[in-house]
Parts: structure tokens; C-alpha cells; sequence
């Protein structure tokens, strides 16, 4: 045993014994892998180039999220829940403390605090349970979780955390006091996003603004600096706009009719990424679907319910199962991931509604993903060559809420020429979870970094994705990263094969 | 020293950020994997440095404060439970892998570094990193280290002792030394790192541990084999090893553990009373050989199946069932209780059939699953903590396991550790004079015994008290006395 501190060894700083002395030398033996050549040979950046500072530290991070500080609304409430659907007492009985979930957890990767697991966050549910009220702490922790449902697959004992946090989040938002601040920007987000039409009002100003480059100006002038850092968050998400596509109701079937499907926009599908719609549709009918798109459709509710504003929500589903009912549909398709978990859980989510509840059930029922779908209904139009590596990117609602990670890539990979190329780390959410990134933007911010880097290791040309948020969320990391790369829908890569369109060309959309 | 000033102290080495110092949040660290023991520590404290938790050690010696160190919190004895009054020091921060050293066959690491990143990060050499306990997808290295942890493939590899070849540990008056050798075979003087491992936290905190990492075998072969019971499964391994063979991993899977897994994780498992997954690896030639006698032995035992695995896939299916086999528990049962006990393997058969005929008695299921090849078993007692006594049935019922095990010549713990849960057990193991020699070591190093105590070490509080699942002294029955 050495003592550092009153060795009289003369080798104290060159012994190569010594495992301190050594970690100086960590640099030296890092060897480029076959993947940074082939990013290098497309000019593809790799993280290496990124600021030092990219993944700044744990505590700085943590600093700005608010943890650790005294309380915000100084609320308090006990017993922490009501009796109108507090999270089950059963389901929290059936995590066993393992802590199988905690290195997929978006939050413990960056805090390495139990409080922000989910281990750590269904432990605080239990003691909401029996013992302990509802402060603002607890509130804070539970805040933190995006809700990607990462936790859900890595856990051996089956533990239901996606039907927990929806309760608890239930009751946060019922009995508990936000800051007047905080309330205030929430009430904007929902009385904006769930509706297509203000959604639409809001971006034809951000059409001009963008055109006429007025982010850059003001972000020139420093005027960025002076909002609040959740509009900041709010604006670099923003994407550009693509033309507005209106579906015609009814879509006939290409060639042999096989199914009759309804289709669901999706609120920021439709307004900030039409091309994905009309492509979707396309697609259903060449693969012999008659596709229904009800003309006004609303809001499926995913936002809400993700957020716990449980009466909207119930509000918002039940206008759809009216809007999709009597239609004589075989299935209703989806092509957000997000929307698409929710939908497909309708039945449990009006349990309770004597009207709807089996309503719900049956609508269910009948929600798929639209690659799940085509994979089951199996494909008949003609492929034709993209010749691309593509990085699949799981969207969370789509992999670990929806069980859907082989369709998506099958789909891809029945098109001649395309590569899927798996990114690291790719169960760990990008952060955009809904509206986490506008609400929570710095540990968002960091994970989108995060998951940007991994996605310039892969050495792609282009990322394809089923989340318009995921979309969003690395497009902007990779724009503050100083990078771009083409995105696409998976129907809109299979869109393009299907009409022989050239690669070239869908790189360039 | 008072709170507040503490919690000043500890904000000034590790930023507010670093303390942990609210009572919700200091609950969710109250107990680690085990959840009969339950403590709230007075603080928490994130180092994310090896200087910061050689400050956060020299204050709490200074200041006569207790520790106790954790890392992923997935210990099943309540190795990392914290103590009352006392600072837990998370290590989750502690997590970078410092170097790679692939000509020399090491890589030196944090200890918040969880287990598998390990082998991830040399995976593209050709080299992995052979100690797997069941929780390595989460386990840290640090905790590894503490409990001296094994894992399916420990039988020919061995435990987390023989891979491991130096380390930089904090000790228990904040001073910072080196044990262990380099790249260097070994080292004059006394085997410290020796003691070191396995310690429980008890001797110091591990800051960075150098780890040795072992070349990818040639060839890997897996089979999974069904029995009648565990007597016809246990028959087929003594077959194997007595046949020459030492496999990477020999597992066996009782029928209520196959159910469990089988709901959670489908790995798609035969129905049957017993199932046996052998692997071997080594040089291709030489696996393929023992393969095929592997196979003869277990039809030669009647196993009813022998299903071989095709690719890496069905492969790590067979593993994932295994491994998940502990927290798949959750499926079929709201809490369970564990024990480690090793057994000579030839004591086997004798013992499981003691370990059935308890649970009858008892009224309670035991699901087993464990290594087979070298006699450490895993019996689950399986119980619900929300039936009023039932917690306090499931650990005498676990008792009477470990008692059965040590009348057949078996020992307390595998690769668990005894921790807060097994020390009661201690002396049916021990003479009083290996306990004080246990003691004079330990007081070596933390002769103030700050450094996670209470843990190992029996401490009857009440003269004449038993060791044995808690029950409440006479004298404290009758009121006459209290714990202290």
C-alpha cells in the first residue's frame, strides 16, 4: 500500500503501477472505428468535432432543471392522492426494486440520482400511497420523466410504469398548485396544439418570419437572448413549412381492393408535415387500401393525457370515436407514434364511461401503426431502388410504448438498396417526448445532443423516423451542433420507391 | 455537528447540486435492492470525482459521522442500507471509463461504471469482461468489487476477485492509497486488494479499479435441457463435471421459476420440473466435443428435451431468461426474499429436497434457480408484505433454508454478501475467534468503525439475544428494556 500523500517513492508520478497517473494517458490509445471513416468519407461530422462543453456537467445541468432548490409553490397536500384514480396500489406492488430500468432512464443517465428513475419515482408514488403528502419535490420528480416508456421494456417484472405516471400525473394536475408561471405557459401550449386550425394561425406568421429570415436577424441582434428560455426552446423547434396538402375524403384503392381504413392526421402532422400525410395515404392505396380521411378530425387527446389534463383528454377521444364510428372501417391507421399509443389505449383510458367505454374498446381495437399495418396486410406494390444508408431512430411511443421496432426497419429494408443502420443508445429518448422539450428545454436540450451525436456516428446520409417530435427535436440539436441531414418519414422513403422516385431527390426534400 | 452545517460543509465540496438533504428524497435511497431493510440517511451526498469523496470521507471522519457507501443500489443483503445519522455516498456520478488498454489486457474504470459497459466498450476488440452477474445490465462495478460478485459464468471464470487487478481506494480516514498490482502479475508485501474485495464497503471506498478483461472464446455453444425434477437435472451436472467438462455456465430453473420467467421476458422455455442450461466455450475443436457428451449425459439422465441453441439469438434468449429470472418474480408474487447459500455440489439433491418439504411446512412457495455447477443456490421465498406477518413467515422460512444448507456442509453466501441481512447468521458459520480476526482486520482500517457499520458483523444488542430473524427479547416483551 502506497500513501499517496507521504510516499517517498521516486517513481510516485511516473509508476505504472499506478492507475492515477495512468487515466492521463486515456486519450492516446482511442482509435478511430470503420464507422468514423465512412462518416468522414461522406463528410458527415462526428462528435469529436463538437465544444468540450456539449454534455456540460451533471450538476450544471442539474442546476438549471431547479432540483435541490427550495420549494417553488411551497404546496402541499395530504394524504399526495385523492380517490379518483390514484396511481394502483397492485401495479406499484409489482416493481420489485431490481433497478433493471435505471440505465435506460433518460433522467438517471443524465442526473444519476434515484429520485429521477422510475424505480426512485414509482418508490415516491408509494410513499404518496401510505405516508407522505405531496410537495413540491415529489411533484418535481415526477415533472422530470418524459414518459418514454424505456422503462416499461427494460422491466423483467412487467411493471405497468405507463398506466402509473398517467395517474399520478392525473392527480398532480388536479390537486396541485403550480406557479402562476408555470400554469400560464402549460394553458398556452394546450390551447394551442391540440387544435389544427390555431396551430395553423400561429404558423402563417412563421411562414413570413421564416422566409424572410427574421430568426436570424434576431438572433443576431441578440433579441433571442431575452426571452424566457422555454420560448427560446419553443422557437428553435420550429421547423420550416411545407405546403399545406389537402386529403380528399375518400381515397380509392390502386389496383384489387384489400381494406377499407380510416386515416388520423394528427394535429402537428398535418400542419407541420403534410408531405408525411399525403405520402402515407399514397402508400395505403397502393397497397390496395381504400383510405377514409374524415375531413374535420380533431385532436386524439396524447398531449393531454401525457400531461394528466385528464378531463380534455376525454373530451377530445370521445369526439373521435364519434367522428371514425359507423365509417365501416377495417382499421384506423396512424402515422404519429405518439398519437398511435394513446389511441390504442382508448379502452382502458374511459374505463369509466358508461357510454364510451366499450366504444373506446372497439375503436382500439382496430388502431395500427401504419408500418405495423402494412407489415400484417403484407406488401404488394413494386419497390423500387433507393440506394442509401438510412439511421432508424425508434420513436419511444412507437418501440417501447407500442412494441414496434421490427416493422418499421422491415418496411425499410423490403426497398432495394436501403441500408438501416442502427443508432447507438437507441432506446434512450431524444427528448422531445411530447411537450417535454418545451416545457423541461435543458434536459431536453441535452439529450437531443445526445442523441444527435450518436446519430452523426452511424455514418448515414439521412435519418428516418415515425414522431414528427422526434423529428423536430434532432433536427434542432443537429442545427445547434452546426450539422444538417436529411429526414423522412419511413412512408415517405416508401412513397418515393414506390414511385421510382430518385434518391437524390428525397434527400433533398 | 449540527445539520444545517453539515449540509453548508458538503454544499461547499460538491456544489448544491451534490447534496441530497429532503426527506422525500433521502427515502428513495432509504434501502437498496432489498427492500426488508428500510433506513433514511441523514444526507446523501453525489461525489462526481475521486477527490470529492476523499473530501466527503475526510469530513466525516473528522467530524465522527458514519458512512455508507452505494452505487446502482441493486445489492440483494442490504450491503449499501443506509445508516441512521449517517451520509450515504452515491457513486451513480462516478462513471466514466477512464482507458483502455488493449495490448495489456485492462481497462480502468469509475465505480459508478455499470458492469456491461464494460464488455461493450472492448466488444469491438475481440474482448469482454467476464464476471456477469444477473443485474449487470445495472450493477456497478464499485459494488461489484464490494460484494466480490459472481455470476452465471463464475464456475470456470471465476468471481469478480480474480478479475481484478488494482484500485485506488479512499479509506475510512480520507486518506487515498493503491492496492494491487498494474500490469504487473503481482505485487510484494500483503494481498490487500485481496481483502479489499468482497468487503462490503466495510475497509474504504473503491475510487477507480483496474479491471482485467479477458479475450472472446472461439467458439460458444449453449443447450437448454428439461427434467422431470431437479434430482434428474441435478444427476445430468454431476454428470457433466464428472465427466471432466468445466462449463462457462451450468444454471438450473426450477418449475415456478420457469413460470415466472416464461410470463415475463418468454423466452419460450419447455414446460418441465426442472430446466438446465449448460454452456461451454474454448477452442472450437474442444467445445464441439464436450458438446456432444454434454448432450449423451443429459439423455442419459432422461432429459425430456434438449434443445440446442442455433445462433448468438436464441442463445441470448436463453440467457435473458435466466437472468431475469429474480426480478421476473414480480409476476407470480408481490415480494420475495432471496438467499445465497452454497452447498457441495454433491449435497445437491439432498438439499433441495429439504428446501420443498420446508416450503410445505411453512405453507409458502420457494422458487429456486442457481448455479448449478458450483452449489450456490438462489431459493426465492415468495410472500406479500401486505399480509400481516407474512414478511416475518418468509424470513424464517429463509432461515431455516440457510440453517439446512450449513448442516450440509454449505456456507452462507455466494455472491451476495451477508451484509444487514445474513450478519445475524454469522456465528452459526463462525467461531467467536474467526469473528475477532475478521474484527482485527477490519480495525486496521477503520479503527472508528464509520466505514458502513453494522453490517457483516452480528451485533446482539440485548445480552443473551439470538442470533437468528428478529423477535423481540422477553425483556423488551415484558417492557423492561429497549433497543438501542
Amino acid at each position: 500500500m502506497d500513501r499517496n500523500n507521504d510516499s517517498l517513492d521516486p517513481r510516485e508520478n511516473n509508476n505504472p503501477y499506478d492507475a492515477t497517473d495512468a487515466t492521463e494517458r486515456k486519450n492516446d490509445v482511442a482509435t478511430p472505428t470503420n464507422q468514423d471513416a465512412a462518416a468522414q468519407s461522406i463528410g458527415a461530422g462526428s462528435p469529436d468535432d463538437l465544444p468540450d462543453d456539449t454534455f456540460a456537467s451533471r450538476s450544471a445541468v442539474k442546476q438549471t432543471v431547479g432540483i435541490g432548490r427550495k420549494t417553488e409553490s411551497g404546496s402541499f397536500m395530504f394524504p399526495a392522492f385523492d380517490d379518483h384514480h390514484p396511481p394502483e396500489k397492485d401495479l406499484i406492488d409489482d416493481c420489485v426494486h431490481c433497478g433493471f430500468c435505471l440505465p435506460t432512464c433518460p433522467t438517471y443517465v443524465l442526473f444519476g440520482e434515484e429520485m429521477d428513475s422510475p424505480r426512485g419515482r414509482i418508490y415516491l408514488m408509494n410513499k404518496g400511497l401510505n405516508e407522505e403528502p405531496m410537495n413540491d419535490q415529489m411533484v418535481r420528480h415526477w415533472d422530470l420523466c418524459l414518459g418514454c416508456m424505456a422503462c416499461v421494456t427494460a422491466c423483467p417484472s412487467g411493471v405497468q410504469y405507463d398506466k402509473l405516471i398517467e395517474a399520478t400525473r392525473g392527480q398532480v394536475e388536479r390537486r396541485y398548485e403550480r406557479t402562476a408561471q408555470d400554469k400560464a405557459f402549460r394553458e398556452m401550449i394546450f390551447q394551442i396544439f391540440p387544435y389544427p386550425e390555431r396551430l395553423r394561425l400561429m404558423a402563417a406568421p412563421l411562414k413570413l418570419y421564416q422566409r424572410f429570415g427574421v430568426g436570424d436577424m434576431l438572433h443576431k441582434a441578440g433579441v433571442m437572448k431575452l426571452l424566457p428560455k422555454r420560448m427560446r426552446a419553443m422557437e428553435a423547434l420550429m421547423p420550416m413549412l411545407s405546403e399545406h396538402h389537402e386529403l380528399p375524403e375518400v381515397t380509392e384503392a390502386v389496383g384489387e381492393k384489400r381494406r377499407r381504413v380510416g386515416f388520423i392526421k394528427g394535429c402537428v402532422q398535418r400542419v407541420f408535415f403534410s408531405d408525411v400525410n399525403a405520402a402515407t395515404v399514397r402508400v395505403l392505396a397502393a397497397e390496395g387500401c381504400e383510405v377514409v380521411t374524415p375531413k374535420l378530425q380533431g385532436c386524439c387527446g396524447a398531449l393531454s393525457v401525457h400531461a394528466g389534463r385528464e378531463e380534455e383528454f376525454e373530451g377530445f377521444a370521445r369526439k373521435l370515436i364519434d367522428t371514425f364510428e359507423g365509417l365501416e372501417l377495417d382499421n384506423i391507421i396512424i402515422n404519429a407514434a405518439g398519437c398511435g399509443s394513446t389511441l390504442k389505449e382508448y379502452g382502458y383510458l374511459l374505463r369509466d364511461d358508461p357510454e364510451y367505454a366499450e366504444r373506446a374498446s372497439r375503436f382500439a381495437e382496430k388502431v395500427k401503426d401504419v408500418t405495423e399495418f402494412i407489415q400484417e396486410l403484407g406488401p404488394v406494390a413494386e419497390r423500387n431502388p433507393l440506394p442509401v444508408a438510412a439511421a432508424y431512430h425508434d420513436a419511444c411511443h412507437l418501440a417501447h410504448a407500442q412494441g414496434v421496432r421490427r416493422q418499421p426497419r422491415q418496411t425499410l429494408k423490403q426497398i432495394p438498396g436501403m441500408e438501416v443502420r442502427e443508432i447507438k443508445e437507441a432506446e434512450i429518448c431524444c427528448g422531445s417526448a411530447g411537450i417535454y422539450n418545451m416545457i423541461e428545454p435543458e434536459p431536453a436540450t441535452e439529450l437531443g445532443d445526445r442523441k444527435a451525436k450518436n446519430v452523426l456516428n452511424t455514418g448515414a446520409r439521412m435519418i428516418v423516423t415515425s414522431n414528427p417530435g422526434c423529428m423536430l427535436q434532432i433536427q434542432a440539436s443537429l442545427k445547434r451542433m452546426g450539422h444538417s441531414m436529411p429526414m423522412a418519414h419511413p412512408m415517405e422513403v416508401l412513397d418515393a420507391s414506390i414511385r421510382g422516385e430518385d434518391i437524390e431527390t428525397l434527400l433533398e426534400k | 455537528m449540527q445539520r444545517d452545517l453539515l449540509i453548508r460543509e458538503m454544499q461547499a465540496i460538491l456544489g448544491p447540486e451534490g447534496v441530497i438533504s429532503e426527506r422525500e428524497q433521502l427515502r428513495s435511497y432509504e434501502c437498496d435492492g432489498l427492500m426488508n431493510y428500510r433506513v433514511i440517511p441523514e444526507l446523501v451526498v453525489l461525489p462526481e470525482t475521486a477527490e470529492h469523496v476523499q473530501s466527503v470521507v475526510k469530513l466525516c471522519y473528522n467530524e465522527g459521522i458514519p458512512f455508507v457507501a452505494r452505487g446502482s443500489g441493486t445489492g440483494l443483503s442490504g450491503g449499501a442500507l443506509p445508516v441512521e445519522s449517517g451520509v450515504l455516498i452515491v457513486l451513480s456520478r462516478l462513471r466514466r471509463i477512464l482507458e483502455v488498454d488493449i495490448p495489456n489486457q485492462r481497462v480502468i474504470v469509475e465505480p459508478g461504471v455499470i458492469n456491461i459497459w464494460v464488455s461493450q466498450e472492448v466488444a469491438d476488440e475481440g474482448y469482454y469482461y467476464a464476471p456477469d452477474p444477473a443485474s449487470q445490465i445495472v450493477s456497478s462495478i464499485g459494488g461489484n468489487l464490494a460484494e466480490n460478485s459472481g455470476g452465471v459464468h463464475c464456475l470456470k471464470y471465476g468471481f469478480t476477485t480474480n478479475h481484478v487487478m488494482g484500485a485506488e481506494i479512499v479509506l475510512p480516514d480520507g486518506s487515498m492509497v493503491n492496492v494491487g498490482g498494474g500490469m504487473a502479475p503481482d505485487a510484494p508485501g500483503y494481498e490487500l486488494l485481496g481483502a479489499f474485495v468482497g468487503s462490503e464497503g466495510t475497509l474504504g471506498i473503491a475510487t477507480k479499479i483496474t479491471l482485467r478483461i479477458v479475450r472472446k472464446p472461439e467458439a460458444v455453444r449453449t443447450l437448454l435441457a428439461a427434467f422431470k425434477d431437479t434430482e434428474e437435472a441435478g444427476g445430468a451436472v454431476s454428470g457433466i463435471i464428472g465427466g471432466g467438462i468445466v462449463p462457462a455456465a451450468i444454471e438450473m430453473m426450477d418449475s415456478l421459476c420457469i413460470e415466472a420467467v416464461e410470463t415475463a421476458v418468454h423466452p419460450g422455455f419447455p414446460q418441465a420440473g426442472a430446466i438446465l442450461i449448460v454452456e461451454l466455450d474454448g477452442p472450437a475443436a474442444e467445445v464441439e466435443d464436450q458438446f456432444q457428451h454434454t448432450i449423451r449425459v443429459c439423455e442419459e439422465n432422461d432429459a425430456s428435451e434438449v434443445r440446442i441453441a442455433e445462433d448468438d439469438e436464441e442463445r441470448a434468449l436463453f440467457w435473458k431468461g435466466r437472468k431475469a429470472a429474480f426480478a421476473a418474480m414480480g409476476r407470480i408474487a408481490n415480494d420475495y426474499y432471496v438467499q445465497d447459500s452454497v452447498v457441495p455440489r454433491t449435497e445437491l439433491g439432498a438439499v433441495l429436497k429439504r428446501i420443498s418439504e420446508l416450503g410445505s411446512e411453512y405453507g409458502m412457495r420457494v422458487a429456486n434457480v442457481f448455479h448449478a455447477g458450483d452449489g450456490n443456490l438462489h431459493p426465492l421465498v415468495l410472500y406479500d408484505n401486505d399480509v400481516p406477518g407474512e414478511a416475518e413467515k418468509a424470513e424464517a422460512l429463509a432461515g431455516d433454508i440457510v440453517f439446512t444448507c450449513l448442516e450440509h456442509g454449505g456456507s452462507l453466501t455466494g455472491e451476495h454478501g451477508i451484509g444487514e441481512d445474513k450478519k445475524k447468521y454469522m456465528p452459526k458459520m463462525f467461531t467467536t475467534e474467526d469473528l475477532d480476526t475478521m474484527q482485527l482486520l477490519r480495525c486496521a482500517f477503520d479503527p472508528h468503525q464509520i466505514c458502513n457499520p453494522g453490517k457483516i458483523f452480528p451485533t446482539p444488542r440485548l445480552c443473551g439475544e439470538r442470533p437468528g430473524p428478529f423477535r423481540m427479547h422477553p425483556v423488551q416483551k415484558a417492557g423492561l428494556a429497549e433497543n438501542f
